[in-house]
This record gives structure tokens, C-alpha cells and sequence, in this order.
């Protein structure tokens, strides 16, 4: 039986009284895709944000239960930097930072004490390429990132996130902003990177998680109602609720 | 090791956010040790409520209100002619004036806000005191009115831009309610747009208010120096930031005269402590 | 007699109007009059030249020099105490009762009068440091009174850069403080700066807190220390229009129109860095 990558457990978060998540209990595999789907407000993202510790700056949210990676207490027994280069983000919007293309990818590994050019060009090339981008914006590193279209400016962040050499990557409705080329382009990338990384894809596109996934889980207000490998969950879900999500019946 | 660093850095910028309470303090003791030292020898209410100003005298006699009254009548000519007139501009630039004139408004107004009290009092003192003078037939035209008048036009530019940002937060949707419903410009303005602009106005009041009571180099140019009783807005007077400017050089250090000096530094600061600390407060019920 | 509205509102936005015109008409006038009067005494020699007979003949020169000392002097104790104490407000402090207390604090020491902050320099820098009347004493007086300028136009600088570009640098594993140095502060700088050139132009046309903390009307030869005295322009200004008898008005408009030159100058220089800014922004 191999260790699972990441284990949730009693995961319980609440903001200011209005819980988000109730009593979630699952684990990640290595080295899979996990789509997650669910309607708006169903705690998707709070979940996504636990699992990176980027719900420590909001303090209004409160935590309960334990999550860990590798075996480890991202909470108790890990510092929150530790946390986030391991598991980095994708969020719904492209951020680029205000600086060229090769500024923005070599960022993470330059404050990560990464101080030699030719490494951090290789850095550079190696994540751009995995990213899907490098052709693009070969002759143009550096011009500003911000100039870019907003699925090269999508797959920059993508590139950015692998610079830092992580080993889970979050994506957060990433390609809710993009035409479908672009969504294309990002979907790609995900496949490839598969052999290297474990990744977590929460998105309101359910043809998009059956598309990437290896399991999609199902959240509805705050709960875990079904997890399972994708065609099990498409052809023959265990929970009413679930059908009823993925037939269209409410959305 | 990095972390470390880090944590000495964040330890330094944590201190440093108290930095400004612990000057404020500082300015306070500082005060206080000269301040209150003179009340050894004087008794304190002869200090606030004593009707003659002669510390050279003999004996010396240190009562401050004339010099109190002399500012409290300075501002209160002050407040009186630039309430309305930065109200009124306030509403101008805000409301009324298209925008390539806006711009160009709210630029004079910041450049008034730029001129130096020195050079206001100098400018005061050559030009506005003659006409002062000629105006009302007095012996000198160095006046308690004629610092209301330059003090004003120090203290309309602040009122001006806290007043303008107050109007213009006004929610569209006030405006446009009224506008639906008849009314013209005008009356939405006086009607609707000031009163909800009201504690926003209210604080850059007091604001102005702060500031003319603070001033210290105009006013000595151009209220006479005249430290008794005003009867007056014609006749010189004597302002106690004036006081403290024009007769610390003469004193003694340790003697009842710098001890006083440094007493009325403590009222002002007192004075100017509560202003702002009830501005803040009408500004923060404005945006609750 | 009873008007219709709409001639009561012409009739009111002519006043305002008029209130607007009276606002801005001094400022027109000051400036018109200043050079007028003051610009026959302006040349090299006034701008560059060690004063004579008793400040009745000759240039300014140690006057300007002073005034350059004093407000770099409080720059640079002023800027990186601001800064930091910006940082923490918008990066760091929570919302609790302490930074409330700092925020009035800082609404306070903008407030104070200026000659009260001369006592203050006196009593503390002067007297109880033993500085003495000194350029140390005036450019820390200087700069705990431009203090609250910087923190506010720093604070506000802070708070334009975006949340998102916080949360995209930290969720590499980036942190804070590396977040506030790589990405914060360097797209914080030119809101900055401009709110430094402003608190500089204000702090060169201050007099008050100068009379008793460092100016002198009349020194034989430049400051060789920041333990020296040194003269001001607007204490130069003061003295030369009220103190001194017999003095060529247009020695005193010059004196005024290079302070007012000076200061207006700092003001159109962070007005455009403000407009340029606001073009450039790439976001």
C-alpha cells in the first residue's frame, strides 16, 4: 500500500461563526490529478487554501482537525513557508508580478537563495517549457509579464509555481477566465506535469475535471459527499446528491 | 540563520510602529518637566484666569488670558471667514466646476496650502496691514482682524480638500434620488450632498480650527503684539504661540519666565491634543 | 419675493464661484508680488555670496546652505523611521486598541504647533541630549514634525499595491518580510516619494521650530558640524522684515521669493512624480 501524499483529516473550518467545512476526512494520492467539484459556496476553495496555509492570513477563519504531507502536520509540525513551497497555487485570476517574464519565473528561486545566473536561466527554461510557454516567449524574457494574453499570463503563474520545485500544485478555477485555446493549452500542461507532480484541481467546469481527473471529489455546503476514481463517479455515483449535481439538476 | 534575520527585522518594524505614541509622550514630558515646574511659585489658576501678561515686571506677573482670548478671538475671526469660504469652494470644485477647471483649482488651492507662514506673514505684514489700516482709519494695521484675515487663507486649504473628499463620497445614488425626483442641482447640493457630507466637513472644520490655533510665525507679524486684554478684532493683540516665538530668546533658562513659556506650550498642546482627538472622532463615525 | 429655483441656483453657483475666485486669487497675487518686488534683487551673486553689512548688502548663500542642511538632515531620519512604521500599519498590525493609539498618535504630532515643537527640541535635543543649538537638534525636530506627512502618504502607497500580489509571492513559499522587500515596497516607492518631496517642501519653510533649536541670524562662516548653529531662510526672512532697520525691500521680497521658489519647485516636482506615477501604472 503506498503512503498517500496527503491526508485530511476532521478537517473542520469555520469563518467568524458561517462554517465552511464540516468533518471532511480524505486522502490524496501521489502523483495523481484530483479534480474537485461542487457548486458555488460548497467550501471548495477554503479547502484548497487550508492545504497550502494561505488561510492564516485571513484571521477571521478558524481551523480544526489536522492535514499532512508526507506524513508530516502541515499545521503543528511544518512552518507555513515550508508548507507553501512544497504545495503551491494557480488561483482563478493570473497574477503576474510587475517585472519581465524571466523576473517573474526566476522570483520563487531567487528568494529561495538562488543567486547563480546560469541556474537560474536553466530554472527558468526548464519551467517554461514544462509550463507549455517557452516557445512563445523564448525571444522575450525579458519583457513585462504583464503584457502577456491572459492564458500566457495563466501558464507564467504555472511556470512560476514550478520554478520553486514543488510537490503538490493547487489549482483554483484556473482557467475560468480563458477562452478555450487557452484552457486547452493549461489542461495540456496538467497532463504532462502528472508524471512529476500531485495535483489538485478545484474547478465549477465538471466536463473539466472529467477530462483531467484521475478521482474527482464532490463538495456540497461544507461537505465531502463523494470521492472516486472519475469514470466511477460519472457512470455510476454512490450518493443522490451527486447525480443530481452532475445531471444539472441544481448548479 | 535567515530566519533569524528575519525575525530581528520584524521585531524592528513591531517597535518602530510605537515609535509615534512614544513621541507624543516624549513632547508631553518635555512640557510637563518645564511646564509644571512654574506652578512651584505661581499659583495655577493665576496662571489661566490672571488679566495681566508682564513677566518683566516687578513683581512678574504671569496670567495667560489675555493671551488666550487674544488667540481664541485671532481663530474665531479666522474660522468666521474661511467656514464659509472653503464650504463654498469646497462645493465649487466638488459639485459645480467642470473638470479641466478641477483640476486646475484644486492645484491653486494646493499651492496656497504650499506658501509658507513666513511668507504669508511677511506679505500680510506689507501689504494687508496697510490696507487694514487705511480701511478702518486705525493707528496701526497690525491687528487681531488682520491675522483673522491671513489665517484664514492658511487654513482654507486643508478645510478645502477634507471638505471636497467628504462631497465627493457621497454615494452617486443620493444625488441621482434627488435629481429624479425634480429637483435642481442646487438644491440637491444644500439639501441632500451637504448634510450627508456633514461629519466630513465637520472634522475639516476642526482641522482648520488645529491648525490656526497652532500658527505661530504669521500671526506674530501681524497681530500687533499687544498682550493685554482684547476688546477689539481692531485693536492689536497678542496670541500665546506668539508669546512663547517672541520671548523665548529673552529669557532665561530656569528662570519663572521660561517656565512659563513652556507652561503655555503645555496648554496649547493641550488644546490642540483634544481638537484632533475630536476630529478623529467625527471622522470615524463618517466612514461607520 | 419669491425666485424660481433656478435663479436661485445661478445666483448660488455665481457666489460659489466668486468664493472660489477669492480662494485663488492671493495665491496669484503673493507669487505676482514676490517676484515683482523681489526679482530685481535676484542674481548669482545674491544666490551664491556670504551676506555683508549686517545682512543689508550682499547674498543668502549661508542661508540656503542652512536650509539644504536642515532638511536633509530630516529626511534622512524621517524617511526609513516613516516607512517602517508604515509597513507595520498596513502589513502588520492588527486591528486592536494599540494600533488605534498609534493612528491617533500620528493624527497628534501632525497637529502640534509648530513653536511648541521648538520647546520641545529645546527641552529634549538642546538641553537634555546637550546637543546644544545645533543642526543635529533642528533636523530631529524637523523630522518628528514631518513624521506623520511621511507615514501617510507611505501608508497609502502600501495599501495601492494589490492584495494579490502579496498572496502570489507567498504562496511560493516566499516570506512576509522578503514579500514586503521584493514586492511591496519597490512598487510602493514612488508613492514614497512623492509624499517625501512634499514633507521635505514643508519642512524648508518652517520657522518656528528653528528659532530656538538651531538658527542664527548672523554667522561669519558656514557650518562645519552638525554641532554648529547655521541659518535658515525663513528665520533670515523673519529677521530681515522685522528685526533688522533700514533694510532694501527688495533684499526681503528676494529672500521671500527663494524660499517660496524653493518650496514650489519641491511641490511641482511631486505633483508630476505623483501624475507620472498614476500613467505608469502597470496595474
Amino acid at each position: 500500500m503506498v503512503e498517500p501524499k496527503i491526508v485530511v483529516k476532521d478537517l473542520n473550518i469555520d469563518y467568524g461563526g458561517a462554517p465552511a467545512l464540516k468533518d471532511v476526512n480524505f486522502s490524496v494520492m501521489d502523483k495523481e490529478i484530483l479534480g474537485v467539484i461542487g457548486p458555488s459556496n460548497s467550501g471548495k476553495t477554503s479547502f484548497l487554501r487550508a492545504l497550502n496555509r494561505l488561510n492564516d492570513l485571513d484571521l477571521a477563519c478558524k481551523m480544526k482537525g489536522s492535514i499532512f504531507l508526507n506524513g508530516k502536520d502541515i499545521n503543528r509540525e511544518m512552518d507555513a513557508e515550508e508548507v507553501r513551497k512544497k504545495v503551491t497555487m494557480v488561483f482563478a485570476l493570473p497574477i503576474p508580478l510587475p517585472m519581465s517574464i524571466f523576473d517573474n519565473v526566476a522570483y520563487g528561486p531567487r528568494r529561495h537563495g538562488i543567486r547563480d545566473k546560469k541556474n537560474l536561466a536553466e530554472i527558468v527554461e526548464k519551467s517554461l517549457k514544462a509550463a507549455f510557454l517557452w516557445d512563445e516567449v523564448k525571444d522575450r524574457l525579458s519583457s513585462s509579464g504583464m503584457k502577456l494574453s491572459g492564458g500566457q499570463q495563466q501558464r507564467l503563474c504555472i511556470a512560476r509555481t514550478l520554478a520553486v520545485e514543488p510537490e503538490v500544485i493547487l489549482y483554483d478555477e484556473p482557467c475560468s477566465g480563458l477562452d478555450p485555446i487557452s484552457t486547452a493549452k493549461v489542461e495540456d500542461a496538467m497532463r504532462e506535469l502528472k508524471s512529476r507532480y500531485t495535483q489538485i484541481l478545484v474547478t465549477n467546469n465538471v466536463k473539466q475535471a472529467a477530462r483531467v481527473g484521475d478521482r474527482v471529489a464532490f463538495f456540497l455546503m461544507g461537505e465531502l459527499v463523494e470521492i472516486n476514481e472519475t469514470d466511477r463517479i460519472f457512470t455510476a455515483p454512490q450518493d443522490k446528491r451527486t447525480d443530481d449535481y452532475l445531471t444539472g439538476r441544481f448548479g | 540563520m535567515r530566519k533569524f534575520r528575519e525575525a530581528i527585522i520584524e521585531k524592528a518594524i513591531l517597535l518602530n510602529g510605537f515609535a509615534c505614541i512614544l513621541f507624543v509622550i516624549l513632547i508631553f514630558v518635555f512640557l510637563a518637566k518645564d511646564g509644571l515646574t512654574l506652578f512651584r511659585t505661581i499659583a495655577i489658576q493665576d496662571f489661566l484666569f490672571g488679566k495681566i501678561w508682564s513677566p518683566l515686571a516687578e513683581p512678574p506677573q504671569f496670567g495667560i488670558l489675555p493671551l488666550f482670548l487674544g488667540s481664541l478671538v485671532v481663530t474665531l475671526g479666522a474660522t468666521v471667514i474661511s467656514v464659509p469660504l472653503g464650504i463654498a469652494c469646497a462645493i465649487f470644485i466638488g459639485e459645480i466646476a467642470p473638470r479641466w477647471m478641477r483640476e486646475t483649482l484644486k492645484a491653486g488651492v494646493e499651492l496656497l496650502a504650499a506658501i509658507p507662514s513666513i511668507v504669508i506673514g511677511f506679505i500680510g505684514m506689507t501689504l494687508l496691514g496697510p490696507v487694514v489700516k487705511n480701511l478702518f482709519h486705525l493707528p496701526t494695521g497690525l491687528t487681531a482682524v488682520t491675522g483673522s484675515i491671513a489665517l484664514a487663507f492658511m487654513a482654507i486649504p486643508t478645510m478645502v480638500s477634507i471638505m471636497e473628499d467628504a462631497i465627493t463620497s457621497v454615494p452617486r445614488t443620493y444625488k441621482e434620488g434627488s435629481l429624479a425626483l425634480g429637483a435642481t442641482h442646487w438644491q440637491t447640493i444644500y439639501r441632500v450632498i451637504i448634510p450627508a457630507a456633514s461629519s466630513g466637513i465637520v472634522a475639516a472644520i476642526m482641522l482648520g480650527i488645529g491648525r490656526v490655533i497652532g500658527e505661530t510665525m504669521a500671526v506674530m507679524m501681524l497681530t500687533g503684539n499687544a498682550s493685554v486684554m482684547p476688546k477689539t478684532i481692531l485693536a492689536p493683540v497678542r496670541t500665546m504661540t506668539a508669546t512663547i516665538a517672541a520671548e523665548m530668546g529673552e529669557t532665561v533658562r530656569g528662570s519663572e519666565h521660561y517656565f512659563s513659556l513652556f507652561a503655555i506650550g503645555l496648554v496649547l498642546f493641550g488644546i490642540t491634543f483634544l481638537i484632533n482627538f475630536l476630529s478623529d472622532m467625527a471622522r470615524h463615525r463618517k466612514i461607520r | 419675493m419669491k425666485l424660481k429655483p433656478q435663479i436661485k441656483q445661478k445666483i448660488a453657483f455665481a457666489l460659489l464661484g466668486l468664493a472660489a475666485v477669492t480662494v485663488i486669487v492671493p495665491v496669484i497675487l503673493i507669487l505676482a508680488i514676490l517676484v515683482q518686488r523681489g526679482w530685481p534683487a535676484i542674481s548669482w551673486q545674491f544666490l551664491k555670496e556670504m551676506p555683508r553689512m549686517g545682512m543689508r548688502a550682499g547674498g543668502i548663500f549661508p542661508a540656503i546652505i542652512g536650509t539644504l542642511c536642515l532638511v536633509a538632515g530630516a529626511i534622512s531620519v524621517a524617511l526609513p523611521l516613516g516607512i517602517l512604521t508604515a509597513v507595520y500599519l498596513v502589513e502588520y498590525a492588527k486591528k486592536n486598541w494599540w494600533t488605534r493609539m498609534i493612528e491617533i498618535a500620528i493624527v497628534n504630532l501632525a497637529g502640534v504647533p509648530s513653536v511648541v515643537y521648538g520647546l520641545f527640541g529645546l527641552g529634549l535635543f538642546v538641553i537634555f541630549f546637550h546637543f546644544g543649538s545645533s543642526i543635529l537638534a533642528g533636523s530631529l525636530t524637523l523630522a518628528i514634525m514631518e513624521l506623520p506627512v511621511i507615514i501617510t502618504s507611505s501608508k497609502e502607497a502600501l495599501m495601492s499595491v494589490p492584495r494579490s500580489f502579496r498572496e502570489a509571492s507567498l504562496a511560493l513559499g516566499v516570506s512576509k518580510w522578503e514579500t514586503i522587500r521584493c514586492v511591496v515596497l519597490p512598487n510602493a516607492l514612488p508613492g514614497i516619494l512623492t509624499g517625501s518631496i512634499l514633507g521635505v517642501s514643508r519642512t524648508a519653510g518652517e520657522t518656528a521650530p528653528i528659532l530656538f533649536t538651531v538658527a542664527a541670524f548672523y554667522l561669519p562662516r558656514l557650518p562645519q558640524s552638525i554641532f554648529d548653529q547655521c541659518m535658515a531662510l525663513p528665520y533670515h526672512l523673519y529677521v530681515l522684515s522685522t528685526q533688522v532697520p533700514n533694510v532694501r525691500p527688495a533684499l526681503q521680497y528676494g529672500t521671500a521669493l527663494v524660499l517660496v521658489g524653493m518650496v514650489f519647485f519641491l511641490n511641482l516636482v511631486a505633483i508630476i512624480v505623483r501624475s507620472h506615477i498614476r500613467s505608469r501604472k502597470q496595474w
